[in-house]
């Protein structure tokens, strides 16, 4: 039998666990001091406390994690999202120790890590790319003479950014020169890398994205999501399909997102992220990220396949299961963050003891959670406890269905984001699909600021 | 004296961010309004600032500390 080291914590750690379990894989988990007994721990065959509550010292502490894996006869480690996922050094090393990593290879996370250098591969496998500086702003280049060609208003990212991280806006070329400056120093201080490129800024964009799945040899997409609904950059909600997608684009994006990771050489589950702008109906390439998502579960509902069992056997057998023509998708699904967090009061993290749980259910009704009653809420981590999700045959129906399952659900202790999913799913702008991903914070009674 | 306390539960930290240099150290000659740490709470950051003018007297907390609402966070002699 083999044996699976679980990297992560919360919701995508019970997540894992189910699936490996289902597969006959048995799990230890890593947890810091005060997960030792969370509902990843207990949904786990085995646990080893790795160090105490800082990321640093535990679900971040690389040397520690290989060792629990060696010492107790680990075969693959699972990196779930965040902490090490998309930590290139880490996957090498897991490579290195003799163990299987359960993602893409080392080269491809660095390469796609290199914001201009997968804006520059994505271009070559035919992505449709926002015009920029093609590539780094080399520090000679005559950075207005570059600005004027894109258009203003524009973006400086840096490319070692990425997440919505290192971002600076420019509106007119008497900013420019300033803020280019300004951004290499932040990027050479928070990355340790101060190359930046600069992009064409689109007012009103909706954030589209494709899951794609490889295994070194076939490489197929499970369709798009939408995750236009954020708050400073940072999802909120998702729904697959995308809503209001021209066929035109929603087949350029799917078939141009395969060609990358053909052009990679692509081995387990990705996505890559898309700005749309309805205006021009136009998609263009944000980035790829190298891992399983948080709202993978909307594409495993409208497509029935779910996608840890399919990292696992790329993982320990090099293929996936399924090709492209068995991919089926069927009706609308919607996943709601439920995050420890006071929307009333712009959204300040509230931690805590959970006193009481109560999840909805019903047809189409799933909930994927990393808590439960008795469950402290600590300061320490994400503020995300789980996601609800439903599915349903059309868009409408899945927003009743949504509606429903949120006031079916009951958490008590500390606050959190249901009242705001509420009102996010009663707006008109989102049964018009006229929102974007600025949309929550230009409404005042939707960031409940006080 | 004057006594800054947390506003909130969270983490503190002296520096902005490994191997930099502290906001203020013990000694400094503090303003208004001048950030003496930070506390993290579930990735948010919040800036902890004086509300007096005066000399910074003391820590009361260590980096890295776990602190609840009302916890003395830094001690400033005023003038």
């Amino acid at each position: 039998m083999k044996k699976l080291l679980i990297a992560n914590r919360g919701e995508i750690a019970v997540r894992i666990a189910r699936t490996a379990r289902e597969m006959g894989i048995e799990t230890l988990l890593v947890a810091s001091e005060p997960d030792a007994e969370s509902l990843a721990a207990l949904s786990a065959d085995n646990v080893v406390v790795v160090g105490p509550a800082p990321a640093p010292a535990s679900y971040l502490n690389q040397d520690a994690i290989i060792a629990a894996a060696l010492d107790n006869g680990c075969d693959a480690v699972h990196p779930g999202y965040g902490f090490l996922s998309e930590n290139a050094v880490f996957a090498r090393k897991v490579a290195d120790a003799g163990l299987i990593w359960v993602g893409p290879n080392a080269d491809a996370i660095e390469m796609m890590g290199n914001k201009s250098m997968a804006r520059e591969s994505a271009r070559k496998a035919g992505v449709p790319v926002l015009r920029g500086s093609d590539g780094p702003l080399e520090p000679a280049a005559d950075a207005v003479d570059v600005a004027r060609g894109i258009g203003y208003p524009l973006v400086v990212k840096a490319s070692a950014g990425g997440g919505g991280r290192g971002i600076r806006f420019v509106q007119s070329e008497d900013e420019l020169l300033a803020t280019i400056e300004m951004a290499r120093g932040e990027a050479a201080s928070v990355f340790g890398d101060p190359t930046v490129y600069l992009e064409r800024f689109v007012q009103h964009a909706r954030h589209v994205e494709v899951q794609v799945l490889g295994d070194g040899k076939s490489f197929i997409h499970l369709g798009d999501r939408d995750c236009s609904m954020q708050r400073r950059s940072q999802k909120v909600m998702e729904e697959a399909p995308a809503p209001d997608l021209p066929d035109g684009v929603r087949q350029t994006i799917r078939e141009s997102s395969v060609e990358l990771a053909r052009e990679c050489g692509y081995s387990g589950a990705g996505t890559v992220e898309f700005l749309y702008d309805p205006v021009n109906q136009e998609a263009a390439f944000i980035e790829m990220n190298t891992r399983i998502q948080v709202e993978h579960p909307i594409t495993e509902q409208i497509t029935g396949i779910d996608l840890i069992r399919e990292q696992l056997l790329i993982a320990f057998t090099g293929a996936m299961s399924f090709s492209q023509d068995d991919v089926k998708f069927s009706g609308h699904a919607i996943e709601c963050r439920i995050n420890a967090e006071d929307p009333d009061n712009n959204f300040f993290p509230s931690p805590g003891l959970i006193t009481a749980m109560q999840w909805p259910s019903g047809v189409g009704i799933r909930v994927d959670t990393g808590v439960e009653a008795g469950s402290t809420v600590s300061p320490y981590y994400d503020s995300m406890l789980a996601k609800l999700i439903v599915h349903a045959d059309t868009r409408e129906s899945a927003i009743e269905a949504m509606l429903a399952a949120l006031d079916e659900t009951r958490i008590e202790g500390v606050k959190t984001t249901i009242p705001v999913h509420k009102r996010l799913l009663g707006r008109p702008e989102f049964a018009a699909v006229s929102h974007h991903s600025k949309f929550i914070e230009t409404v005042a009674d939707l960031m409940g600021a006080k | 004296m004057a006594t800054i306390v947390s506003p909130l539960p969270g983490i503190f930290y002296r520096k902005p961010g490994p191997g930099k240099p502290p906001f203020a150290n013990e000694g400094d000659t503090i303003e208004v309004g001048q950030t003496l740490g930070i506390i993290e709470i579930m990735k948010q950051f919040t800036e902890i600032q004086s509300d007096v003018a005066g000399t910074l007297e003391s820590f009361e907390v260590n980096e890295g500390d776990m602190v609840n609402p009302g916890d003395a966070i830094v001690v400033v002699r005023e003038g």
